[in-house]
């Protein structure tokens, strides 16, 4: 049985060094990790690229990344980047 | 004598990028990555953000213009660092003075008055060539452009141009990031190779090639399947017609051709002057440091610049100084030569200066003729210009107008330099670009100067519209016994009425003339009683000239006045073509056909109806029977509309009672139909609604007891008030079947109607297989609309489809009540005829435009599937509940 581990809140301006010191946790999350982007107004391309690593390790590691609360903005942001298919989405 | 040979095209090349190594893909890869990232980070960036990077851009470039135009210089070898730093100034400060206000981002337009709004959606990656001409001012054009549009662009630098136009993209990059930008939204290739360009050209993150440099580069964008901006080649023709102003037109000519040593790919090629000007504007032409060849000299200068294989320019020529070309040639001018013209006798191979040259070279053609000087100009354009550019001097607007539209140019410049000209907003309002489109004539998508609206995606959000309604009617109209008196009031010198023999053996047409003043000449014009046919309006409209008409009276019933308005229409419009008249329609006000309203006669028609079914006193409609094409013509125009309509009972107090019972089912029917029509209104409904009820209290009384004076009254009004509602919300299914099965079996209309009714009631009230698009109504309310009917007439029921069934049996008892016939079947045709003839009928139903205003869209076998439950009989329908039509 997966767990879910829970992690912070993305803080505004602060995701890509988020993502990537979440990442370095990533060898110790199993299943499903959660990142909650209602904080996050914008996504810069630091953001992008980290998130873009982010989901190369995750899928390394069979781990499903969920980004909870994104706004529309980014959500269209992520589509054009075309990473959408590398996460799921919750509100 | 003119030529036009065509000057062969380089064939477009798109080379293969399978030859790139492992590390030149990732490179690309790599570039096209940070691009799209960049792009999407964009995306959600304001109007006010990207306004606040675009402005300290514009001023980048401004500053660094000289710097850059002097790079350009040293790096090309080509033009002029004056002019070049003209042309950076205008790439910044003209574009952005176009671009400032400009809405890109989000809502860019509205239009309240049409419900549209415009949303700008960028285009994400943009591929770039750009050329080696213009390089810089290019580079920064288009930067300000992706900045303004939220686009990420890619550049490939002419590799000539390379230097200086990566150091324009940085100088752009550096400001632009500097100030909000994402990161990576511009980058220039490292080097340049074909190789590159085909696989960036290729690249399914790449959504637009936007290409700005030779006629190879650009075939090759389009080459690549993707979308792509492009411009042509450009052979700009300059008529120089004898009323111009000589002074201004040869100083443009020259400053045009000479700035920037002729670069601009819109600049003078060829110029065709009059004959009554030619010398004196070749001494002007040589007062201002040209230097005008002879014969020799301009073969040998032929030969020198244009290469005779290809029959192009020389490239080594391109940008250069008219002094160094001279020199390279061999030619002896004075010193300071601007220019050199060389005289040409035709276009084409044969004349190898009637091409393109982006260098100062100028051929001059001297034309005996407006005509001939305008061919010349056809034949430079069709010798490798098409779509391009274009240049007039003339002060005869004619010959202007005539010049826009003999050439195919997709900026045509009046009494201007053609290359500043053409590079908008300095000479003229032209939009302010680097990139001309050329049209399909140069292998383009745009003749539009490429802007900012040609980096974006413009959505436009059409919101539904409150359609325009109408309700028409004659202005007048008098109900009530002896209505008729109010013919007296009508002043007319010569008055036609046009009747049947019936009414005038019955005194009726003596009825009407008792109120018709004693001073008007009245003649009396007897017509069948039966639908009109074009003899007889022929004749009708030949009595009409001959007393010269102010006046028509109708006296009878549909036909006789349907006759009338034809022969109105005629004797006012005597061009009017019926046939033509007659052409089908789909929105009466967006008729391909439209009615005449220029008239050499006019008369007034009054309409006195002398039966109570068709209301044709009020209606807009008529229907001729041509018999020499065995067909029947139906108009439609509110113009045919009688001008005054008079509903006398006493003219239907004789009317038999199968008559009665036949116009009085064909009053409901049009009542019915208009009530559930998809052009229904609350003008039509009240009118429908009226009428409906009118008929079910009063036909029975009218039907049973012909004297009653009251019955016969209201049956009057209601056929009137009926044909008001569906003149203005049409009929519906039931007609359709009705016209086609009584044609078929020569069933009278009203009989024909009434068979179908009860069934068409049901077929409405369910869930239509497929919805009648409808901008006039929200949602599907025929059910609704029938309980409504169920409601008024007080037949109860607790549900609408109760309500509804509860309508139909109404009806149905009233056909019984009126001695109706149950079914088609009751007519005494066989199950076997009609069977062979039910396809032929339910096509010609089809073809009958009454349905177009149904509520549902019939299908052919629901048209079919009606016939035959006609056929059947009725009180076999019954409503199925209709839980899915929740409608408002």
């Amino acid at each position: 049985m997966p767990t879910i581990a829970a992690w912070p809140k993305l803080a505004e301006g602060q995701e890509a060094q988020g993502l990537r010191e979440a990442a370095e946790k990533l060898d110790s999350a199993e299943g499903e990790v959660v990142f909650d982007f209602s904080c996050v107004r914008r996504i810069d391309s630091n953001t992008v690229r980290a998130l873009e690593e982010f989901a190369r390790s995750a899928e390394e590691k069979a781990v499903t990344v969920v980004l909870r609360n994104v706004k529309v903005d980014i959500y269209k942001a992520l589509t054009l980047a075309k990473l959408t298919s590398r996460f799921s989405f919750v509100s | 004598m003119i030529t036009s040979e065509a000057v062969q095209e380089q064939a477009p090349t798109l080379p293969s990028a399978e030859s790139l190594s492992t590390e030149r893909i990732a490179y690309l890869e790599g570039l096209v990555s940070q691009a799209s990232t960049a792009a999407a980070v964009f995306s959600q960036f304001t109007q006010e953000e990207v306004d606040r990077i675009v402005k300290p851009m514009v001023l980048a470039g401004l500053e660094q213009a000289q710097s850059l135009a002097r790079l350009a210089v040293e790096e090309t070898r080509l033009g002029v660092m004056e002019d070049k730093v003209i042309k950076n100034m205008v790439a910044t400060e003209f574009a952005y003075n176009y671009i400032k206000d400009k809405r890109t981002v989000g809502v860019i337009r509205e239009y309240p008055e049409r419900n549209l709004v415009e949303i700008a959606e960028p285009i994400g990656v943009i591929f770039s060539l750009t050329p080696v001409t213009n390089p810089t001012s290019t580079v920064l054009f288009k930067c300000i452009m992706a900045i303004k549009t939220r686009n990420a662009v890619i550049f490939s630098p002419h590799p000539k141009a390379w230097r200086c136009c990566s150091e324009a993209v940085r100088i752009m990059y550096e400001t632009a990031v500097k100030h909000g930008a994402p990161e990576g939204v511009f980058s220039c290739l490292d080097s340049h190779t074909l190789n590159d360009n085909a696989f960036l050209m290729r690249h399914k993150n790449v959504a637009l090639i936007d290409a700005t440099g030779g006629p190879g580069a650009v075939k090759a964008a389009y080459s690549s399947g993707k979308p792509a901006l492009g411009v042509g080649p450009g052979n700009t023709p300059v008529y120089l017609e004898k009323s111009a102003d000589l002074k201004n037109a040869i100083v443009d000519i020259i400053l045009s051709k000479t700035f920037d040593n002729g670069t601009i790919c819109a600049s003078e090629q060829t110029v065709v002057i009059d004959d009554e000007i030619y010398e004196l504007a070749l001494k002007k032409f040589a007062e201002l440091g040209t230097h005008i060849c002879n014969d020799k000299e301009a073969a040998l200068l032929a030969r020198t610049v244009i290469d005779p294989h290809t029959g192009f320019m020389q490239p080594l020529a391109v940008g250069q100084k008219a002094g160094d070309i001279a020199r390279f040639v061999g030619l002896q001018v004075k010193p300071g030569t601007k220019l050199l013209i060389a005289p040409i006798q035709g276009v084409g191979r044969k004349h190898p200066l009637s091409v393109e040259k982006l260098f100062p070279v100028l051929a001059v053609y001297r034309a005996k003729s407006v005509e001939e000087a305008l061919k010349v100009c056809i034949d430079v354009n069709h010798a490798g210009g098409l779509g391009h550019t274009a240049v007039i001097f003339s002060h005869n607007d004619e010959i202007i107008r005539k010049f826009g539209e003999v050439i195919n140019a997709g900026r045509i410049i009046v009494n201007s330099p053609g290359s500043i000209g053409a590079l908008g907003a300095v000479y003229n309002d032209l939009v302010p670009t680097f990139s001309f489109g050329c049209g399909t004539g140069g292998g383009n998508s745009t003749t539009d100067n490429v802007n900012i609206f040609h980096y974006l995606n413009i959505k436009r959000l059409a919101r539904r519209t409150q359609a325009h309604m109408w309700f028409r009617v004659p202005n007048q109209i008098y109900f009530n016994l002896n209505a008729v008196e109010n013919v007296s009031q009508f002043p007319s010198r010569s008055t036609v009425i046009i009747t049947n023999p019936a009414l005038e053996r019955i005194g009726h047409v003596d009825l009407v003339r008792r109120y018709v003043s004693p001073q008007t000449h009245v003649h009396v014009s007897v017509i069948p009683d039966a639908e009109p046919e074009v003899n007889v309006i022929s004749q009708g409209v030949e009595t009409l000239n001959f007393y010269k008409a102010d006046q028509i009276i109708a006296l009878g019933g549909g036909s006789v006045i349907d006759a009338a308005k034809i022969m109105k229409l005629k004797y006012e419009s005597p061009e009017a073509d019926l046939e033509e008249l007659a052409a089908p329609f789909l929105d009466l006000r967006k008729r391909v056909v439209q009615y005449p309203t220029d008239k050499v006669n006019r008369a007034r028609l009054i309409a006195i109806s002398t039966t109570s079914g068709t209301g044709s006193e009020v209606t807009p409609f008529a229907v001729l029977t041509d018999k020499a094409r065995g067909c029947k013509v139906t108009l439609a125009d509110y113009s045919l509309s009688p001008d005054v309509a008079i509903v006398d009972p006493q003219f239907v107090m004789s009317m038999p009672k199968g008559l009665t019972a036949d116009t009085g089912i064909d009053c409901l029917t049009h009542a019915l139909e208009a009530g559930v029509s998809s052009y229904a209104s609350p003008y039509t409904d009240s009118n429908a609604m009226q009428a409906i009820r009118l008929v079910f209290k009063y036909l029975p009384i009218a039907y049973e007891n012909p004297s009653d004076e009251e019955a016969r009254s209201m049956m009057h009004n209601a056929a009137c008030i009926a044909a008001m509602a569906f003149s203005n919300a049409s009929v519906g299914v039931n007609h359709a079947l009705a016209h086609a099965f009584g044609a078929r079996f020569q069933v009278a209309h009203g009989r024909a109607n009434a068979l179908m009714l009860p069934h068409v009631m049901a077929y409405n009230a369910a869930v239509p297989t497929k919805f009648m698009p409808s901008p006039y109504q929200q949602g599907y309310v025929a059910h609704k609309k029938y309980a409504a009917v169920a409601d008024l007439l007080g037949l109860g029921g607790a549900s609408v489809e109760e309500k509804v069934n509860n309508l139909i049996a109404a009806t149905e008892r009233l056909l019984d009540q009126l001695g109706f016939p149950k079914s088609i079947a009751e007519l005494g045709i066989n199950k076997e005829e009609f069977e062979k003839a039910v396809p032929e009928l339910a096509k010609m139903a089809f073809n009958d435009p009454s349905w177009r205003s149904n509520p549902r869209m019939p299908l052919m076998s629901e048209l079919s599937e009606l016939f035959w439950k006609a056929y059947q009989g009725r009180g076999v329908t019954k409503v199925a509940p209709t839980p899915q039509l929740q409608t408002a």
